[in-house]
C-alpha cells in the first residue's frame, strides 16, 4: 500500500513543458525598390508602385515617392507604414519650419533634419531606406541617401530597396563609368555630367531589369524630376525626345514658387 | 579469386557522405544555401463526355517562373514533365525534385509497360508516385498534379510531396493555388468542351501569374485525350520584355586587361604517306590524326574528329 | 557558398560564348589567395565554372574529370554542352541530401553533326542539387549573384560578335564582384568561337 495517494511535493520538480514565447513583430517589409540620379542642373527620384508582402501584392499602386517642397523629393523604401508617417511628420516639420522663418528650408538642411529625426528613434527605428533628391541652394541637383537610423552621405546616384543589389552595380557602371577606359587619346569620363534623356532611359531602364529578375518588383514607375530655376524643360516636355510609353505631368508650385519646377514622369511596369 | 571491384561506389540511390559535413557548416555559418524552388501555379481539370459532344480529356495547365528567394532564377521553364504518352505531370515545390522524380517515374513507367505489354495507367502512375516519396518522409519536395487519359478514361490527382493524393476533377497546387482555385471555383462546370477547358486553365494559370509573386511570366498547357497529347508550350505570353531605351553595347577596348592566351583550334598540318616502303601509293585515302591540340591531344593521345 | 566566395558568368553571343569568373578565395571576409580560378575546359569548345566551396570546387572537378574520360572512352567521342550538363545535374542530385556546395555553369559550343548540322551556342546552369536552367542570354552563379543578375540584364545585347561579347560580359563581371565583399580579387574570361579560344585576365579592383 501506497504511504501517499500522491507522491509528495518535490521542491526541485521541473516543469514538463518549456513556456513559449510569443511576441508581436512591429516591422514588415514591403518590397520594391527606389532609385535616385543628381545632374547637374536637375535630379531624377524613382520608385516602383507595388506594395507587397510575403507573396501577396497588397497593392499596385502605392506611392513610395513624395513631393516635399518645390526643390526636394523624398522616397522611402521598406516598411510602408513607417515610410508613409515618416513623410507625414518631415511635412510638418517643414511647414512648421516655413511658418517661422519665412522661407522653405533648404535641401541639405531637410537631410540634417531627417538624420536628426532618424537617429531620434534609434532604439525603435523607423525600418525605412529614404533617398532625398532635388536642387540644392547653388543650384545644382543633389542625392542624399540615408540608412533607417540617419547615417547619410551626398551622392551622385543611389539605389536603395528589394532590388539594390540588382540597380546599384549596373548604376556604377553606367552612371559613375566604373571600370570602364576612356577611348586613348579622349578626356577622361566625369560622372554628374549625362543629359536628362539619358539619365532618364537608364532609370527606366534600371526598372525594367529589377522587373525581370526580383519578384517584388513592378507595376509601375513614377520619376519624379526636379529642375534648377531657368533651366529649359524642352528636353523633357518635347514628346519626339521621350521614350515611348512614359507620361509627362508638371506639378504646380507648392510654396511662393522660387523657379525650380517639379514634374512628374509614369511608366507602366511588368504585373507579374 | 578477388571479386572485380567496382572503380566507383554503387550509385544507387542518395549518397548521404556530405551530410554530417553540411550540418557542421550550416551551424557554423548562415545556413545551408536554400534550392531553387518553383513558387508555382500549376492547374488541371478534367473535361468532355455528358451533352458536350466531345470525347473526355484532361487539361493541364502551368506557369514558367522559377525563383530563388526572391529573385527569379529562369523566366521560362518547364513545369509540365513527361511521364508516358499519355500521362503528363506539373510539378511545384522544390525544382530538382520534381524533375528528377518526374524522371524516374517515366522511366520506371516505361519499364512497367514494357514488361506489361499495355499502355501504363495513371494510377499506376500516382501509386509509383506516392509510394516513393512517402518513403522520402516529406523530404523529395515534390508536390505534383498528375493527368492523363488511360483505359480507364480521364484521370486526375494530386500528389504531395509526404505521398497522400487525391482524386478530383480540378485541382491546383503551388503558390498560387489560391489564385488559380479562385477562378476554378466560380467557373468551372462538368462536362466542358475542349476549348473551354482550355480557356478556363489559361485563366487560372494567368490569375496565379498576376497574383502570386512567386509565379509569373508564360502559360504553359498541355491536353490529353485518348487520341494523344497536344502540348502547347507558351500558349499564351503575356509578360514579354519590351525593348530596352538604350543600346548598352560598349566600345571596344572599354575593359581593360593585363594578359591574353589565344587557343586556335584550327589545326593545319601537312601529311605525307608513309605506306610502302616510304612511297605514296596510289589509290589510298589518306586520313590525316589530329594531335597536339584538344584534351587527350597534349598527352598525345589521338582522338577521332 | 558564403566560406569562400566567388561568382561566374557566361554569355551567348553570335556563334560564340564567353564565360568568366573572379579569382578570390576567401576564408570567410578574410582574402586567401587571387589565383583561384573557378573555370575549367572540358574539351576544345566546352568549359565550365564551379563557384562555391573551395573544397566541393577541387572534388567536383575530379569527379568530373573522372566520369568525363569515362564518356570519351565508352562512347569514343567528344561530350557536347548538353550532355554534359546532365552529367553535372545528377552528380550533384547523387547527393540531393548532403549536397556539394557549387552552383555550376556550363558554357559550350556544340560541333555540328549529321542530326544538327547548324548547332547554337549553349549555356546552362544549376542550382546546388542539380535542377538545369538552360538560358537563351546569360547565366549567373555565387555569391554576387544578385548584383550578376541585374547589371548582365542590363548590359546584355543579342547577338554580339566575339570581340563585344567580351566587353560586355568582363563589365557586367567587373562591375557586380565590386559591389561584392566576397567575389573579385581579379578576373578571368574565356571566350570561345568555332575557330579559337581566348582566355584574357582583366585588370580589377584588387579590394
Amino acid at each position: 500500500m501506497a504511504l501517499y495517494s500522491q507522491p509528495p511535493m518535490s521542491y526541485t520538480q521541473e516543469p514538463t513543458t518549456a513556456p513559449v514565447e510569443h511576441r508581436f513583430n512591429p516591422y514588415s517589409d514591403n518590397g520594391g525598390s527606389i532609385l535616385a540620379i543628381a545632374g547637374k542642373d536637375f535630379s531624377v527620384i524613382a520608385g516602383d508602385t507595388r506594395q507587397s508582402e510575403g507573396y501577396s501584392i497588397q497593392t499596385r499602386y502605392a506611392r513610395k515617392v513624395w513631393q516635399l517642397n518645390d526643390k526636394a523629393v523624398l522616397a522611402t523604401n521598406g516598411f510602408a507604414a513607417d515610410g508613409t508617417n515618416f513623410v507625414k511628420r518631415v511635412k510638418q516639420r517643414l511647414e512648421w519650419y516655413e511658418h517661422a522663418h519665412h522661407k522653405p528650408m533648404g535641401l541639405k538642411s531637410i537631410a540634417r533634419m531627417i538624420q536628426t529625426m532618424l537617429y531620434g528613434k534609434r532604439f525603435f527605428p523607423y525600418y525605412v531606406y529614404n533617398i532625398l533628391g532635388g536642387i540644392e541652394e547653388d543650384g545644382t541637383g543633389a542625392v542624399y541617401s540615408f540608412d533607417p537610423v540617419g547615417s547619410y552621405e551626398r551622392e551622385a546616384c543611389r539605389g536603395a530597396g528589394a532590388a539594390q543589389s540588382l540597380i546599384q552595380p549596373f548604376l556604377d557602371n553606367q552612371i559613375y563609368f566604373k571600370n570602364q577606359q576612356p577611348e586613348a587619346g579622349s578626356e577622361k569620363f566625369v560622372p554628374g555630367n549625362l543629359p536628362l534623356s539619358t539619365v532618364l532611359s537608364l532609370v527606366v531602364d534600371s526598372f525594367t531589369s529589377a522587373t525581370e529578375r526580383h519578384i517584388e518588383v513592378g507595376d509601375g514607375l513614377e520619376i519624379y524630376v526636379v529642375m534648377q530655376k531657368g533651366r529649359s524643360a524642352d528636353d523633357l516636355l518635347d514628346e519626339k525626345k521621350l521614350a515611348p510609353g512614359l507620361k509627362v505631368e508638371e506639378l504646380g508650385a507648392l510654396g511662393e514658387g522660387e523657379g525650380e519646377r517639379t514634374f512628374l514622369v509614369r511608366q507602366s511596369l511588368k504585373r507579374d | 579469386m578477388v571479386a572485380a571491384k567496382s572503380v566507383e561506389a554503387p550509385n544507387i540511390g542518395f549518397d548521404f557522405s556530405n551530410y554530417a559535413r553540411n550540418q557542421f557548416f550550416g551551424e557554423r555559418l548562415q545556413g545551408i544555401p536554400k534550392a531553387t524552388s518553383t513558387g508555382t501555379t500549376i492547374v488541371g481539370v478534367i473535361f468532355g463526355g455528358g451533352d458536350s459532344g466531345e470525347e473526355y480529356g484532361v487539361c493541364l495547365g502551368a506557369d514558367t517562373r522559377a525563383t530563388g528567394g526572391p529573385i527569379v532564377a529562369d523566366k521560362n521553364c518547364e513545369k509540365i514533365h513527361y511521364l508516358t504518352p499519355q500521362i503528363r505531370c506539373c510539378g511545384a515545390g522544390t525544382a530538382a525534385d520534381t524533375e528528377f522524380v518526374t524522371n524516374l517515374i517515366s522511366s520506371n513507367l516505361e519499364l512497367h509497360a514494357l514488361s506489361q505489354g499495355r499502355p501504363a495507367r495513371v494510377v499506376t502512375a500516382m501509386t509509383m508516385l506516392k509510394q516513393y516519396l512517402f518513403r522520402y518522409q516529406g523530404q523529395v519536395g515534390a508536390h505534383l498534379v498528375l493527368g492523363g487519359v488511360d483505359v480507364t478514361g480521364p484521370q486526375l490527382f494530386t500528389v504531395h510531396a509526404h505521398g497522400s493524393t487525391d482524386k478530383l476533377p480540378y485541382v491546383t497546387m503551388g503558390s498560387g493555388s489560391l489564385a488559380a482555385m479562385a477562378v476554378f471555383e466560380s467557373s468551372f462546370r462538368e462536362n466542358m468542351k475542349r476549348e473551354e477547358a482550355i480557356a478556363l486553365v489559361a485563366r487560372a494559370i494567368r490569375s496565379g501569374i498576376f497574383n502570386d509573386l512567386g509565379s509569373g511570366s508564360n502559360v504553359d498547357v498541355a491536353v490529353i485525350t485518348k487520341n494523344g497529347t497536344e502540348n502547347m508550350r507558351n500558349y499564351e505570353m503575356p509578360n514579354e520584355r519590351g525593348i530596352k531605351s538604350r543600346n548598352y553595347k560598349f566600345r571596344r577596348g572599354t575593359t581593360a586587361w593585363t594578359k591574353e592566351a589565344v587557343r586556335s583550334l584550327i589545326v593545319s598540318e601537312e601529311i605525307k604517306s608513309t605506306t610502302g616502303a616510304g612511297k605514296d601509293q596510289g589509290g589510298v585515302e589518306v586520313v590525316p590524326v589530329p594531335t597536339g591540340a584538344g584534351a587527350g591531344g597534349e598527352e598525345g593521345m589521338e582522338i577521332d574528329t | 557558398m558564403e566560406l569562400n566566395g566567388g561568382s561566374v558568368v557566361a554569355m551567348i553571343g553570335k556563334d560564340c560564348v564567353a564565360i568568366a569568373s573572379d579569382l578570390r578565395l576567401g576564408n570567410q571576409a578574410v582574402g586567401v589567395a587571387s589565383n583561384f580560378d573557378k573555370v575549367f575546359p572540358v574539351n576544345d569548345k566546352l568549359y565550365y565554372g564551379l563557384p562555391g566551396l573551395a573544397t566541393d570546387v577541387y572534388t567536383l572537378k575530379e569527379h568530373l574529370r573522372f566520369r568525363v574520360n569515362m564518356y570519351r572512352m565508352k562512347e569514343e567521342r567528344e561530350i557536347t554542352p548538353k550532355t554534359f550538363t546532365h552529367l553535372v545535374s545528377s552528380t550533384l542530385y547523387e547527393k540531393r541530401f548532403g549536397p556539394f556546395f557549387i552552383e555550376p555553369v556550363v558554357a559550350g559550343l556544340p560541333t555540328a553533326t549529321e542530326l544538327d548540322p547548324h548547332p547554337k551556342p549553349f549555356i546552362s546552369t544549376m542550382d546546388t542539387i542539380g535542377c538545369i536552367t538552360t538560358p537563351k542570354d546569360f547565366a549567373v552563379a555565387g555569391t554576387a549573384q544578385d548584383k550578376l543578375y541585374g547589371v548582365a540584364e542590363g548590359l546584355w545585347e543579342p547577338d554580339l560578335e566575339p570581340e563585344d561579347l567580351f566587353e560586355t560580359i568582363s563589365q557586367t563581371l567587373l562591375n557586380a564582384v565590386d559591389r561584392d565583399a566576397l567575389s573579385g580579387w581579379g578576373a578571368v574570361v574565356h571566350i570561345i568561337t568555332h575557330k579559337e579560344v581566348i582566355t584574357r585576365t582583366l585588370r580589377a579592383r584588387m579590394d
